[in-house]
């Protein structure tokens, strides 16, 4: 049986400065038998001007998550349940015309491939006013203009507004988006594995420049990644999501601190470190699930070294009952069993 | 004596733009010197277009060389023309590719891939075949082997196609084995396993691995040496504790300020600065790095530095931080 969002613990009621907020979400691929539920009755709240991170591995739902905020779904994705409030109206309920104004002006999102999504054969900066004048009424110069300050905001010769996207390199050009996804001044920016096709060099130079453009211009960012280290560093708080579902979150440093669930923790010790001692690290056995016949119970268990047969009743619930996100400090949330019990 | 893997001088170069126009020529591996010794794990590190890959790719012959010399069991094999030695060298130097989906024909079962390699270099009877490939199977930790050799690469999960990768490379009992960016394609919680197993065959079987990567943080988990490539040349090599601990280099410096590590708490910004695009075609002489450096002095836009040791087992091409003898005369007098 699948629960439904009903089942869960809702959020704490919209805290001002709410920007977004979900509901229950729901999305399947496809339909009727051949359901695969990406992600599964999520509640999150992402506040103005901060930085939030959704971390997981490939297939746990992060991107299908994003991607419905910025009600990008592709069929055979679907919302099948929940809502997805935008500064408490529902997107879920808007009509085409509405949803086009509303990306770019209030939410844009940058891609993990975006650097290859420009236009080959036209200048940086005509795309720019392409990208303008379809939300604004503004003239070709000054939408040039305009181009050439944002170029300078994330590093890049301003000059370069007469480029074609191919005299750019490959961080240059994932600049140059960044630069667009924040030409309309957005409240909420999107990024979806940003820099992951980048270097470490070029990945740092960017977040810097996102970090700082952050701070100046107090837009929220949704920050999704696989590497977790990456975001700790990076973000205000962290989602980690396991085979659709939320998992915990929590405040980075926290996270970092006092992880809690036990896919958090083999996930931290995935990243082996750069300094201290080199001692050997095990991972996670197993592999991420199928989602089209996810384990029932909770669905880290059979990879989680805290399922023990030894111990019937834990075991019992672990294998058949669906652990609840539950509040374990402040703004710190867990979905484990073992947490569930300690915690009484 | 076991054998070793050695390369000396080595140099690629591929030829750029047009027959008329823009003739330039990308230097992707200028002189490169090193040693793979048997029951150690070298990580060559670098980023995108420093030509880590391309060093791969000589090793095993999937290029020729412009120059040097590739020596195994000290006979020069770069230019062997004859069958016979080529097959003889693919048995002793395998390679493992980064993307386990692309490696593996999807029509064939697991047992096809490894028992192939088995047949053509002669490895076991033929009649053997069968035991030897679940074997290996379990080698790599795909056990039991029997129930892995009938599976289809598409029923097999990321990280179990590499290890089936793994075993294939195994299978003809090389003396190298050359891994590029092997677990740079797969879920984050799996590739600590695949670094175990590499640490693991390289003490069971006295392997010798070039563990090709941009992944710093991996390479001092599972190495004993690294080379850092940048622009085609070695700008570092050492002890991997040293290297990665105390850098001589100012690209190894960057690398590492670079890479996220919470541990470390708040870290200063790095310093942005415009390098070339790619110091790897028609370098001038001059140290490839010194568009970006934050250290630079004169003789770095006029002299190209050499590969200098500075500290024992740790050398490094840099005017500032490993001068060579007569630059240090020089910048005295």
């Amino acid at each position: 049986m699948i629960e439904t969002a009903e089942h869960r613990e809702t959020p704490p009621l919209a805290r001002a400065g709410t920007l977004v907020e979900l509901e229950g979400l729901t999305v399947d691929y496809g339909h009727g038998e051949r359901v695969t539920r990406a992600v599964d009755g999520v509640n999150f709240v992402i506040r103005a001007g901060e930085v939030v991170g959704v971390a997981g591995e490939s297939g746990c739902g992060k991107t299908t998550l994003a991607n419905s905020i910025m009600q990008v779904l592709r069929p055979p994705a679907h919302v099948s349940g929940g809502r997805v409030l935008f500064r408490g109206e529902n997107l879920l309920e808007k009509k085409p015309g509405e949803l086009r104004k509303f990306r770019w002006r209030n939410v844009s999102m940058v891609f993990q491939s975006a650097m290859n999504a420009l236009n080959p054969v036209m200048r940086v900066g005509d795309q720019f006013v392409d990208m303008m004048r379809a939300h604004e009424r503004v003239s070709r110069s000054g939408a040039l203009r305009r181009a050439e300050e944002l170029l300078d905001l994330v590093g890049i010769d301003p000059r370069r507004v007469r480029a074609y996207p191919h005299e750019l390199s490959g961080g240059m050009r994932q600049r140059v988006i960044i630069a667009m996804a924040l030409a309309l001044q957005p409240e909420l920016v999107i990024m979806d594995e940003p820099t992951t096709a980048l270097d470490v060099v070029v990945q740092r130079e960017i977040l810097q420049q996102v970090r700082a453009l952050q701070r100046e211009l107090d837009f929220a960012v949704l920050f999704i990644t696989h590497d977790l280290s990456l975001l700790i560093e990076f973000a205000h708080r962290i989602a980690v999501m396991y085979a659709g579902e939320i998992v915990e979150e929590a405040p980075a440093r926290q996270l970092h601190r006092e992880p809690r669930h036990p896919y958090t923790v083999g996930l931290m010790q995935s990243f082996p470190p750069l300094t201290g001692p080199v001692v050997r690290m095990t991972g996670i056995p197993g592999s991420p699930p199928d989602l089209s016949s996810p384990p029932a119970g909770c669905r880290f268990h059979p990879r989680c070294p805290h399922c023990d047969p030894g111990d019937p009743q834990l075991y019992a619930r672990q294998t058949t009952e669906r652990p609840l996100l539950r509040e374990v400090a402040a703004d710190h949330r867990v979905a484990c069993h073992l947490v569930e019990d300690r915690g009484r | 004596m076991s054998t070793q893997l050695e390369v000396r001088g080595l140099s690629k170069r591929f030829r750029v733009g047009n027959a008329l126009f823009n003739r330039s020529e990308v230097h992707a591996v200028d002189d490169v010197t090193f040693t793979l010794r048997p029951g150690t794990v070298t990580a060559l590190v670098g980023e995108s277009g420093s030509g880590k890959s391309t060093v791969a790719k000589l090793l095993v012959r999937l290029y020729a060389p412009t120059a040097g010399h590739v020596l195994f069991d000290g006979k020069d094999v770069a230019r062997d023309r004859r069958r016979r030695d080529i097959v003889r060298y693919r048995s002793q130097v395998q390679m493992i590719f980064q993307d386990p989906f692309g490696s593996l024909n999807p029509v064939k079962t697991v047992r096809h891939h490894l028992a192939r390699p088995l047949l053509i270099h002669g490895v076991v009877a033929r009649a053997r075949v069968d035991a030897r490939v679940e074997q290996l199977l379990e080698t790599v930790g795909l056990t039991p082997g029997a129930r892995y050799a009938g599976k289809y690469p598409h029923e097999l999960s990321g990280g179990q196609r590499q290890r089936v990768a793994i075993a294939r490379a195994l299978a003809v009992d090389p003396a190298v084995v050359v891994a590029d960016e092997p677990i740079s394609m797969l879920d984050v919680s799996i590739r600590i396993g695949i670094l175990n197993l590499m640490l693991q065959l390289k003490e069971e079987h006295d392997l010798a691995f070039l563990y090709v990567t941009h992944d710093l943080a991996s390479a001092r988990y599972v190495a004993d040496d690294v080379l850092v490539m940048y622009a085609g040349q070695i700008v570092e090599h050492g002890p991997a504790a040293e290297v990665l601990s105390e850098p001589l280099h100012p690209y190894t410096r960057l690398l590492l300020a670079s890479v996220p590590d919470p541990s470390l708490g708040e870290r200063p910004d790095i310093e942005v600065r415009k390098g070339l695009a790619s110091a790897a075609v028609d370098p001038p002489d001059a140290c490839r790095f010194v568009g970006r450096c934050p250290l630079a002095i004169d003789i770095c836009s006029r002299v190209t530095p050499e590969l200098v040791e500075a500290r024992p087992a740790q050398a490094a091409r840099c005017h500032v931080t490993a001068p060579s003898p007569h630059v240090r005369e020089e910048r005295h007098v």
